[in-house]
């Protein structure tokens, strides 16, 4: 064991010095490797914690929203529809929410405003988000006039500011009373925006779709697990809208690798053909180059992904972030909170570190196998 | 050598970093989590352009081409929001004899 240890560890020395020798174009090739490392595992790894986080905050999300249809598009819940909707088994709570857009030309944002179901602010009053609080230099007890769609003017006092920390969630929020909210939108009496429903066996959520879909035809159940769903997709594809614009600087690297790996310079030949006259065997030469691609395309692994992690978590991913995160004129502003997926870095670790180790085997192989006198001259 | 083991010791300490982190911003996802549950929020203030872009998960199907059929998607978050997996999946053909509601099941 011990001399199995340390002929392996003459091996690494002597690879590190053969190495040295061409430090230009290994330190050259290192940093390529690195870079690309570090693009590859910077959207995997901001890619990743986004759909993490959109599927923790949205968790607590309600099991299904109920809305109208009404020739196709969402329409108002009438009175007495929510009455139908009680006696479907498994439905534990039911709850009609009021919420609706609010088109602001001063920001030229679009806010939601919305009726909180408790601690709903007092008549004339609202609670803000934070975006909206940024962008129109809101501060607690600051009167905001807002003209309805039917042209009044309705002024209201801003009597609380949600944390900025919700701010993922609540950026463009307006919470106001339920009276304040049918006055400013004309809203008429008894009708809803839609329904949310808690089913208390989250194993009876997709029947309790089915039977809503039976009972009221015209209900457009939104399940929870479709929500979550549709954020994964929407942060899968913009991932892949990244990785098909780095596809060239991919295949441009795999290309110079391929070219750096398969084929052996003049002088790597002859140094093959004097290790070999000297008595070193094929095996040992094959172990010797397959630890120099190992030890660069380990260490060019690290680093770039320990780059990636400081560039997305660190400094919030600032090269990728206008593609990955979308902009809006009330854009949040977060941190993510660091996920990181061991599978997601084994398979970078996979794609990028062995390829290149295998690719230098078969031109070593050849060259190893070869008579070293004729190696030598060539 | 001395390269590799340095980058070997960042990589862990990523790793370490990330749990850090993690436990310093559960304070404020928590209250994100109780704040989605009692306002019953569905989707991300993420992109506020249009109706179909702040709520995704709530939108009509074909919002995004509500002025006309054929009108082209104008907002930038379209663009790079994915299309629905219905319009990617391989379309089944319509043999002789079937119907448009036989199909569609």
């Amino acid at each position: 064991m011990k001399l199995w240890l340390a002929r392996r560890r003459y091996l690494i020395d002597f690879t590190l010095l053969a190495l040295a020798r061409r430090k230009t174009r290994n330190l050259g090739l290192l940093l390529v490797y690195t870079v690309l490392v570090f693009m590859l595992a910077s959207v995997t790894l901001y890619s990743h914690a986004l759909r993490q986080e959109a599927a923790r905050v949205l968790a607590n999300s309600p099991e299904v929203i109920v809305q109208r249809m009404v020739a196709g598009r969402h329409d108002l819940i009438p009175p007495g529809y929510i009455e139908k909707i009680g006696r479907i088994r498994g439905v534990q709570t039911r709850e009609a929410r009021l919420w609706g857009y609010y088109y602001d030309a001063v920001t030229r944002a679009n806010y939601t405003f919305m009726v909180p179901a408790q601690g709903a602010p007092a008549a004339g009053e609202i609670v803000v988000g934070p975006a909206l609080e940024r962008s129109r230099g809101l501060a607690k007890s600051n009167g905001i006039s807002f003209r309805s769609y039917s042209g009044k003017l309705h002024t209201f006092v801003v009597a609380d500011v949600l944390p900025q920390a919700s701010e993922l969630v609540s950026a463009d929020l307006v919470l106001m009373s339920e009276e304040s909210f049918r006055a400013f939108f004309d809203y008429p009496a008894g009708h809803y925006t839609d329904i949310a429903l808690s089913v208390a066996n989250p194993l009876e959520v997709r029947n309790v779709a089915l039977k809503l879909a039976a009972a009221l035809p015209d209900a457009r159940p939104i399940l929870r697990d479709e929500v979550l769903r549709t954020y994964a997709s929407i942060f899968d594809w913009r991932e892949g809208i990244v990785l098909a614009l780095l596809s060239a600087a991919i295949l441009a690297f795999g290309i110079l690798a391929w070219d750096k790996a398969s084929g052996l310079s003049a002088e790597e030949k002859r140094e093959i053909g004097i290790l070999k006259a000297i008595g070193w065997e094929t095996g040992d030469v094959i172990k010797m180059k397959f630890w120099e691609g190992l030890l660069v395309s380990l260490t060019a692994f690290l680093l770039g992904f320990v780059a990636a992690y400081v560039h997305v978590f660190h400094f919030a991913a600032a090269l990728f972030e206008p593609v990955l995160k979308g902009w809006a004129v009330l854009y949040p502003r977060f941190q993510l909170t660091p996920q990181i997926d061991g599978l997601q870095v084994a398979t970078l670790f996979f794609f990028t570190v062995v390829p290149y180790a295998a690719a230098v085997l078969v031109p070593i192989w050849k060259a190893a196998i070869t008579d070293p006198d004729s190696v030598m001259r060539w | 050598m001395f390269i590799l083991a340095l980058a070997g010791a960042a990589f862990a300490a990523c790793f370490v970093d990330a749990a850090r982190l993690r436990a310093a911003a559960a304070d404020d996802a928590n209250g994100m989590a109780v704040l989605v549950a009692q306002l019953r929020l569905t989707d991300l203030a993420l992109f506020t352009e249009a109706r179909y872009t702040r709520h995704p998960s709530q939108a009509d199907l074909h919002s995004a081409f509500q002025d006309h059929p054929l009108a082209l998607e104008h907002f930038p978050t379209g663009s790079l929001i994915g299309p629905p997996a219905g319009l990617t999946n391989p379309v089944v053909k319509v043999g002789a004899g079937d119907t448009a509601t036989s199909v569609a099941k």
